[in-house]
């Protein structure tokens, strides 16, 4: 098991995503910091792929941005060990399976052991196609993180019993990114996760503003927050570390004593 | 746990939001693909329709400019749209309409499929929405035009190389956000299972009728079936009643662009590794920490960076062959068969013209080769001429 439980000890969490090097490293490293100063309970670090087949026009530009301001694997590992010298919260890859794959499924858990990472995500991994990739992550104590969707129904409980680190529910159907509002009967499927699932569970796609994210603390564990983030660094570039931690600061107060 | 496995290829690696339409897909298709009113429906739909069985021609001057092999060719340029998309498309559209869906939306590349797709859709009055690269929106303006003439929404997709891979992703995207009433009519036998199945299945038909053909022609099975091999929908229809057959070699061609030595090629299996993307673990073009490459080729249809996971188990068995043709050899083969045969082939299947170019020769007079041209070039010619220097206006 890794450390990802401390990130729901201190009230409902905050979790933002950022895609790493995206304008660079220097700017990631220096957001991460931000956000984690300013109330972040956990922060996902977006591995960035060619093809994210998962992500709405935000964060697919965030991710060619970064793949063309040369982000690779390696340097992301590195930017991690970096910050590793004082960021202490938990820290979780998102990416996609191929990277994974191709960099070694082993090779990828056990540097991300090493470096502390604490858990990985792969949004194009369900269920059925986790033995690729869960029991290795397992061997190497970095959770691997599953989602369910709206459409899960029947497959709920499967997924929720068998989760690890924190369950991550994806609010609505689509891709991510920011939507007006969040159409889902999203009590249907808490009740159904609250029941099977071991560990605490956290909502995700569309969140953008303070209101929408204190709905969705309401009745979970916590809230994740990609696109708006991305969008805040695609304005304002190198700058972002201030406007970074303004966002969080705001969204964190929100919800923490829901 | 994992399904619709080929050696270690295939699976179905997608997001959550869709796996029980995967299923539900997986089950209708199992429910029906033995279900005898649905394949008579098909077979009526197939032949009165889009004009099967197609053809297999002697193309004896060919032949006889070779000096080699007998060369057959298999027509699906003879189908209606034109192309071997329609074998699939239709069974895919009736299979959506048992599953109650009224909406199909596809990803196109050439414009084939999407053409296919938005011609079933108007036939089963169904709403249709295809999503093609932009780059491929302007190399293939007319089969554009052609998919709007048949009341098909057209999206030209900007993200990435804007070519077919962009259109799959953007497909698969739009699936995410709108599954009950959608059914994705995928057009080649790549993505996550069912779907390579499924196609192959539907594709089938061209070796079934091969075979049949050759043996009242020939009296005895070919030496040779040769294909071009994009996504591989063509080229594993005009395999798969052969792969039992161990003395009938299977070569697929793929798109080598302007070589395999350079980057810009679409060779999958020629310069790719084992990876995971769209939904199936298969050989992609990639660099070395799996960035999906972005791949060229003269060819729309064969842009891809992947290759159907049933090709890649055929390869690595040993089964089957896969040779890179460049954008050269292929517009010769093109110019070859319109003015030896009177054949204008689709720019993708001159790729599978072009080997047999060089294979023929190289067999006895007494072998025989198959060559399923899978499309009609009309639709290649401004490109061509352009290629050539030729400035003609559509």
């Amino acid at each position: 098991m890794s450390n990802i439980y401390k990130a729901f000890e201190n009230g409902k969490a905050f979790i933002p995503f950022v895609t790493c090097g995206d304008p660079d490293l220097n700017t990631t490293a220096a957001v991460v910091r931000a956000a984690a100063q300013s109330g972040a309970d956990l922060i996902e670090l977006g591995v960035p792929f060619s093809d994210p087949v998962a992500e709405g026009p935000v964060i697919q530009a965030a991710s060619m941005r970064a793949l063309a301001g040369g982000a690779t694997t390696d340097k992301i590992f590195e930017l991690v060990v970096d910050l590793r010298k004082d960021v202490t919260i938990p820290l979780v890859f998102m990416t996609y399976a191929n990277v994974v794959f191709s960099y070694g499924a082993e090779r990828f858990a056990k540097r991300c052991a090493e470096v502390g990472v604490d858990g990985v995500i792969l949004p194009d991994v369900p269920f059925e196609e986790k033995e690729d990739f869960a029991p290795i992550c397992d061997q190497y104590g970095v959770d691997f993180i599953s989602l369910v969707a709206p459409t899960s129904e029947n497959r709920l409980a499967m997924i929720a019993e068998e989760a690890k680190g924190f369950l991550y529910v994806v609010s609505s159907l689509g891709v991510t990114g920011v939507r007006s509002e969040i159409k889902t009967d999203i009590l249907s499927i808490v009740e159904v996760v609250r029941k099977h699932s071991k560990v605490p569970f956290a909502i995700g796609f569309g969140v953008s503003r303070p209101d929408q994210a204190k709905q969705m603390a309401r009745c979970s564990n916590g809230v994740i927050v990609g696109s708006a983030i991305m969008k805040i660094i695609a304005e304002h570039g190198k700058d972002s570390p201030p406007f970074v931690a303004a966002y969080v600061k705001e969204m964190k107060e929100a919800i923490v004593s829901l | 746990m994992s399904r619709g496995r080929f050696g270690i290829h295939g699976g179905q690696y997608l997001p959550e939001t869709l796996m029980n339409a995967m299923i539900e897909l997986e089950n209708a298709y199992n429910r029906y693909k033995s279900d005898e009113a649905f394949n008579k429906e098909l077979e009526t739909l197939l032949n009165d329709y889009a004009g099967r069985p197609s053809r297999l021609y002697f193309a004896e001057r060919m032949t006889n400019v070779l000096g080699g092999a007998k060369i057959y060719l298999k027509r699906e340029d003879l189908n209606h749209t034109g192309a071997h998309k329609i074998n699939n498309v239709l069974g895919q559209a009736l299979l959506a309409r048992k599953m109650g869906k009224v909406r199909l939306i596809a990803e196109t590349g050439a414009g084939q499929h999407g053409v296919a797709t938005a011609t079933a859709a108007a036939l089963f009055g169904m709403e249709c929405v295809v999503f093609m690269g932009e780059e491929d929106t302007k190399r293939q303006a007319l089969n554009v035009y052609r998919m709007k003439l048949l009341g098909a929404e057209v999206v030209a997709v900007k993200t990435g190389t804007a070519t077919l891979k962009d259109a799959v992703s953007e497909a698969m995207r739009e699936w995410t956000s709108r599954i009950s009433d959608t059914h994705y009519c995928l057009g080649s036998s790549v993505g996550p299972h069912p779907f390579p199945t499924i196609v192959r299945d539907f594709q089938s038909v061209i070796s079934r009728e091969i075979k049949a053909q050759i043996l009242e022609k020939e009296g005895r099975l070919p030496d040779a079936v040769v294909a071009c091999v994009g996504g591989g929908s063509n080229s594993i229809g005009s395999f798969y009643h052969f792969i039992g057959d161990k003395d009938v070699a299977l070569i697929g061609c793929e798109a080598g662009g302007r070589d395999v030595h350079t980057f810009e090629t679409a060779a999958t299996i020629t310069t790719g590794r084992v990876g995971i993307f769209h939904g199936m673990k298969s050989y992609f073009c990639q660099d070395e920490y799996g960035q999906i490459a972005p791949v060229y080729s003269i060819s729309a249809g064969l842009d891809y960076p992947g290759v159907g996971p049933e090709h890649s188990y055929l390869h690595d068995i040993g089964r089957a062959q896969y040779v890179p043709i460049t954008d050269d050899e292929a517009v010769d083969a093109f110019e070859f068969l319109s003015r030896t045969e009177g054949v204008i082939p689709a720019i993708e299947s001159a790729h599978a013209v072009a080997y047999a170019k060089k294979l023929a020769p190289e067999m006895g007079r007494d072998k025989i080769i198959v060559v399923t041209i899978s499309g009609r070039g009309d639709k290649d010619c401004a490109a061509i001429a352009r290629y050539k220097g030729e400035q003609i206006d559509e």
